[in-house]
């Protein structure tokens, strides 16, 4: 008996959001009587980190310190329409549109500055620090807080403005079949080492190194967070999880955590990640989103890692040790197609 | 049905309430004493996710009676920061290690007890004393690494 060690490889074209029906987000951008903006959305934020990215995104476009910007996604009922959370989707999507509606607040805020400073808004500049002044004349400046009060409470303005991104409905060329889904693609690589015991069928992974290409990374310490805990969940996906071990037949699944398995802490695999800054052409500063993708290379490197262990080749998730004993005793034995076996 | 009165110590004060008779600790703390901090996940003790500790041990709320902490010191999340964020917060702050944030009050909590008893924990120690917590999003690397930062912090201070 003998633990065989096998690598993995496998690359993914990730799309970012899709095309039923065409895609679109919608942003509201309005100020508030204490100078600060907030920006309405519908796109929730579920710990990928939208408000924080929307937030950057918005106080980047107006002009402003990111702590005097307030994302809202209290309410989708209220907010203004957003086709949700998935697909990889809220940074492209509603990143754009942040972009949209916080320009014309922003053009409206510098009118609102331009009439109080008696100059042309065109010569108006942000300094990102909550001041707006006349270009090359920093003397000569506004807050803008002041700015968005005098525009509300003086010239009765509103210091608002309206975004949305759409990428609209693709239709299938019916004599070619072409079409344009997509317009955005991320893309990964990963190389996974598993060690495979050929007693037990157990497979661990040893190391993964991933290699990601997701636009400019807005949030560079988010992008690492998701791309860490996703990687989690493909492994886990890969060799732990199933609510139906004998699918079409339900028996054996799980009913509760003691049953549903998934690599509790003590069973990570080191993770060494690259991100390649490629800024998307039409994306909000270049952004395009790890989201989903940030999972997905991790089944099928993991997949060919143990095909190159022990040469059994598994087409149906998750790869579980009985999987693995079946595939061994159907080839009369463990077949490692790399020189890495150690014997016990 | 009976209502049992129960009086505990939370986060150092003292605190009386009513529990109903079967409750348990955890909707006791949320429903009739209005600390939010220990979150429902399954209810069955498999998650985690409702840490609290009791006398300087962690405990599973759900599958603790209310009645149970009479006279008793519990502890929660919700009790961690005194003026200031505490240095798990901080520390989890820091290193990203909370994503949707519904395992983070009892990975604080389990996080706790182990540096009060244990100052310079190994990676393996953290690992145990966090194996009780069940977290989906972070892949539990950052919440092992702000845990040990703490301990590194607290040794340096």
């Amino acid at each position: 008996m003998a633990m065989h060690r096998g690598r993995g490889f496998a690359s993914i074209n990730y799309p970012i959001g899709m095309n039923l029906g065409g895609d679109p987000s919608q942003a509201l951008v309005h100020s508030n009587p204490d100078g600060k903006f907030t920006v309405a959305l519908s796109s929730i934020d579920l710990g990928q980190g939208m408000k924080s990215v929307t937030r950057q995104i918005a106080a980047e476009t107006l002009g402003i310190p990111v702590a005097d910007v307030y994302v809202d996604t209290a309410d989708s009922d209220t907010g203004p329409h957003c086709m949700g959370s998935f697909a990889s989707r809220g940074t492209h999507r509603v990143g754009n549109a942040v972009i949209q509606a916080a320009q014309e607040a922003r053009a409206v805020m510098l009118e609102a500055a331009s009439e109080e400073l008696e100059v042309d808004a065109s010569d108006l500049v942000t300094d990102g620090r909550g001041n707006i002044h006349v270009k090359g004349a920093p003397s000569r400046s506004i807050t803008t807080m002041a700015a968005c009060q005098a525009a509300q409470f003086k010239q009765g303005r509103t210091v608002s403005g309206r975004g949305i991104f759409l990428i609209p409905l693709s239709e299938v060329d019916p004599d070619t079949g072409e079409m344009t889904p997509v317009s955005c693609f991320a893309h990964a690589t990963m190389l996974v080492e598993v060690e495979v015991d050929d007693e037990t069928g157990e497979v661990t992974v040893l190391d993964m190194q991933s290699a990601y290409e997701l636009g400019r990374a807005l949030n560079p310490k988010l992008v690492e967070q998701q791309l860490i805990g996703g990687a989690w969940m493909g492994m886990s996906h890969v060799l732990w999880e199933t609510s139906e071990p004998y699918y079409p037949d339900r028996s054996h699944g799980p009913v509760d955590f003691n049953t549903y398995l998934m690599p509790g802490p003590g069973d990570l695999a080191p993770h060494h990640i690259s991100v390649l800054e490629r800024p998307a052409p039409d994306g909000p500063f270049g952004g395009k989103g790890p989201g989903e993708m940030c999972a997905n290379p991790v089944l099928p490197a993991v997949a060919n890692a143990v095909y190159d262990a022990v040469g059994v080749r598994i087409d149906e998730l998750p790869i579980t040790p009985e999987k693995v004993l079946r595939g061994i005793r159907a080839n009369g034995g463990a077949r490692p197609k790399m020189r890495l076996t150690r014997t016990r | 049905m009976a209502k049992i009165p129960v009086t505990f110590t939370l986060n150092g004060s003292e605190r009386a309430a009513f529990a109903e008779e079967g409750l348990n600790l955890l909707e006791f703390l949320r429903r009739a004493v209005g600390d939010l901090s220990p979150k429902y996940g399954c209810g069955q003790g498999t998650c985690g996710a409702c840490t609290v500790i009791i006398d300087g041990e962690t405990h599973l709320s759900c599958l603790t009676m209310a009645d149970a902490v009479q006279g008793r010191k519990v502890e929660t999340a919700s009790g961690l920061a005194n003026g200031k964020v505490h240095p798990l917060q901080e520390a989890f702050m820091e290193h990203f290690a909370a994503q949707c944030g519904y395992c983070t009050p009892g990975m604080l909590m389990s996080a706790k007890v182990l540096l009060d008893r244990n100052p310079s924990p190994t990676r393996a120690e953290v690992i145990e004393a966090i194996s009780g917590n069940l977290c989906r999003c972070t892949g539990y690397a950052p919440i092992i690494d702000a845990i040990l930062a703490t301990a590194n912090t607290r040794r340096l201070a």
